[in-house]
């Protein structure tokens, strides 16, 4: 699958739930939403092969 | 995980409430929380004119957005702070969600007033960026408002915004600011215009769930110049414990809620400038000294786009 994250590209073969890969990320769920093939999906949504993913960071500064 | 409303797909988990909801039944979920806190902190009435101070970020214009969903017929104020594409993109964003409300907007150009952007005037005023950008931003907010007779005026702070400047002033005892950060503060006739924020006990992560749930274009990029780290080491501390405690966030600011209420705040002289009629300390206030620095007299105004944007942009005075 393809991950997107502050505007660089990742690939990752193997497929795992959303709460893994946030933490392979070393990302919170509380700042980051993720979307795949433009849904929100909450945590537990198991990411297939043929996934988009993209990590938005919501936390700004200021 | 399933929606608690209409048990499909959930698309978003929400700890602190202990819940998960699809795209749909979270968006009522969110605006409810907004209309119910609009009504339990009396922020907006019936006979209010309200406008809302946007910037292009998710939170400003998602508040516009859920506003006029909710009925609110609420106009869009905008400082431009001339700062290359920044300004030029957040501007067209908020273009484009003006047009989708219909509703106007004004501009605050300082560029054209200035000419001059804002890290210059700070070095002639002596203050780093985001603090002048603050002072004249609140002023020239402000002044809309009293020219066009608006007189709430709506930020989208959000749960986060506010528990971090909570917790900044907590943690160095700053008691000037400490008991002023109601997210309710009233204004004074005819020189300060009441100021609200209706999003206060919704989340940096909601608000952002109903901007892109919602179709918002906002603008992702940061001010450069206010890229504050203080602020963000504070909302990441408060998002782990809110990571491994979900609520703590609403807890905090609520129990504040509920300190504030006993706290009779020191009532100060407020005095007015005797140039211009805004809030100040003595004479004359911050920005009528800073336009007579920069010898402008008669060049503040503001561009008015209409709600039909391809029409005027006309600089009144
Ligand atoms: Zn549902
Ligand atoms: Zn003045």
């Amino acid at each position: 699958m393809k991950i997107e994250l502050d505007g660089h590209t990742y690939e990752i073969e193997k497929s795992m739930e959303v709460s893994r890969l946030l933490k392979q990320f070393s990302l919170s769920r509380e700042t980051h939403l993720v979307i795949v093939n433009d849904r929100l999906v909450t945590e537990d949504y198991r990411l297939g092969r043929d996934d988009r993913v993209k990590l938005i960071r919501v936390v700004s500064g200021g | 995980m399933k929606c608690r409303v209409c048990g499909q797909d959930a698309h978003i988990s929400l700890r602190s409430y202990n819940t998960a909801l699809c795209s749909q039944d979270f968006i009522s979920f969110l605006e409810k929380r907004v209309f119910d806190t609009i009504q339990k902190y009396n922020l907006i009435g019936n006979n209010d004119t309200p406008i809302v101070a946007v910037s292009g970020g998710k939170d400003s214009l998602s508040v516009w957005h859920i506003l006029n969903k909710l009925g609110y017929k609420a106009d869009g104020v905008y400082v431009d702070l001339g700062i290359g594409e920044y300004s030029q993109e957040s501007l067209a964003k908020i273009k484009k969600t003006a047009e989708g409300l219909q509703r106007k907007f004004f501009v605050f150009p300082i560029r054209k007033i200035f000419e001059k952007g804002i890290d210059e005037i700070a070095k002639v005023m002596r203050r780093v960026p985001c603090s002048a950008c603050g002072m004249i931003k609140r002023y020239a907010i402000n002044k809309v408002c009293m020219d066009n007779g608006y007189n709430v005026l709506i930020t989208g702070h959000n749960l986060d915004d506010e528990a971090a400047a909570l917790l900044g002033n907590l943690l160095y005892w700053k008691e000037e600011y400490l008991w002023k950060k109601s997210p309710f503060l009233d204004g004074h006739e005819g020189h300060l215009s009441r100021k609200v924020k209706p999003l206060f006990l919704c989340s940096e992560r909601e608000m952002a769930a109903y901007a892109l749930i919602s179709g918002i274009d906002y603008i992702h990029d940061e001010c450069p110049f206010s890229i504050n780290a203080k602020s963000l080491t504070y909302k990441n501390i408060l998002n782990n414990l809110e990571e491994t405690s979900p609520g703590t966030k609403l807890q905090f600011i609520k129990g504040y809620l509920k300190t504030i209420k006993g706290i009779e705040e020191k009532k100060r002289d407020i005095s007015y400038c005797t140039t211009c009629g805004y809030p100040c300390y003595g004479g004359t206030c911050s920005m009528c000294r800073l336009l007579h620095r920069f010898h402008i007299k008669d060049r503040i105004g503001f561009e008015e786009w209409g709600s039909n944007l391809d029409i005027t942009q006309k600089m009144m005075t």
